[in-house]
């Protein structure tokens, strides 16, 4: 006959069972927190190395002469911070799920994938478009906007604190739509400090 | 009502089954290899509970193919909800009345 421990632990087994293979847990804190740094240190170099900061929904048109000679090193930047902070996530998570005896790459982290690529890749492909249209003004709250919308697609399997920065990210993208000028700092406060303060947060919520 | 071990099925003793009972009450399918994933068994292994489920009646196959691969999906019944779910109720009923 089984003891009342045995019972217990059946249940504790069935929840977790239930919570793995729904939620991609092995989201790691530090990445956050790694991401924001990456995204502040790129804001930085544009601003000052590059002094870009679009404050017209068109800055330059193609062909005019007034096109921005530093565009392709502002792209560089901005795809080596996006290569650099989805690096670390990857590192990180295969880490963290390492750690906890799970494999990073399942069915839950597949799906969540999935959830996330969708709007990011409508996302992406509209931000080609304006830059081959020369709206350079709308990068900015067109990538806080559909990143917002990726991570609240995501949240329904992983934390649910990541449906609040997909929140908080949407809103920025809004609010930058209308304060162009403003585009490149409410980027840094949503790519640079939202990330480190949620990162933060994850970190000592989680994984303490 | 009193409840006894006895209320307890028979096809739950494993803790295999149980964790695919619990895995696919929570997703609409999943796939052998999520399964095994999930459950860290082998592929014998898993196939067998998986067999006993579905004699049960408990859980149900989709068979197709990706790319001419064989896909096999697995998904909860409605007989193997109500199971499940009584198996849960009777579990926290042992569990309370032996406070």
């Amino acid at each position: 006959m089984k003891e009342e421990r045995d019972y217990i632990q059946d249940l504790t087994e069935i929840r977790s069972m239930m919570e793995r293979s729904t939620k991609f847990l092995s989201l790691s804190g530090l990445a956050g927190i790694m991401a924001g740094i990456y995204a502040l240190v790129g804001v930085w170099v544009v601003y000052s190395v590059y002094n870009f900061n679009p404050h017209d929904i068109i800055l330059l048109t193609t062909g005019s002469g007034g096109l921005f000679p530093y565009l392709p090193q502002v792209v560089i930047v901005a795809l080596s911070v996006l290569v650099l902070a989805v690096g670390t996530a990857i590192l990180l998570s295969w880490k963290k799920a390492k750690k906890r005896g799970e494999k990073a790459w399942n069915a839950t982290s597949r799906q969540m994938i999935v959830n996330m690529a969708v709007p990011l890749a409508a996302g992406g492909v509209l931000i080609v478009i304006l830059l081959s249209k020369g709206l350079v003004g709308l990068i900015a709250p067109f990538t806080l906007l559909f990143y917002g919308l990726a991570l609240y697609s995501a949240s329904k399997f992983t934390y649910k604190d990541v449906k609040f920065l997909g929140l908080i990210q949407i809103g920025l993208g809004l609010v930058s739509v209308w304060f162009i000028e403003y585009g490149l700092f409410l980027w840094a406060i949503g790519f640079g400090v939202a990330h480190i303060i949620y990162g933060i947060y994850m970190h000592f919520r989680y994984e303490r | 009502m009193k409840v006894s071990i006895d209320d307890l099925h028979k096809a739950f003793e494993s803790r295999v089954r149980l964790g695919i009972m619990a895995a696919l009450a929570v997703n609409d399918t999943l796939d052998f290899t999520s399964l095994k994933e999930y459950l860290d068994v082998t592929d014998g292994n898993l196939a067998t509970h998986l067999k006993k489920l579905e004699k049960e009646e408990f859980i149900g196959v989709e068979k197709s193919f990706i790319d001419n691969k064989p896909n096999t999906k697995y998904y909860m019944t409605e007989e193997g909800k109500a199971a499940f779910d009584e198996h849960l109720n009777v579990l926290e009923e042992i569990i309370r009345s032996q406070k």
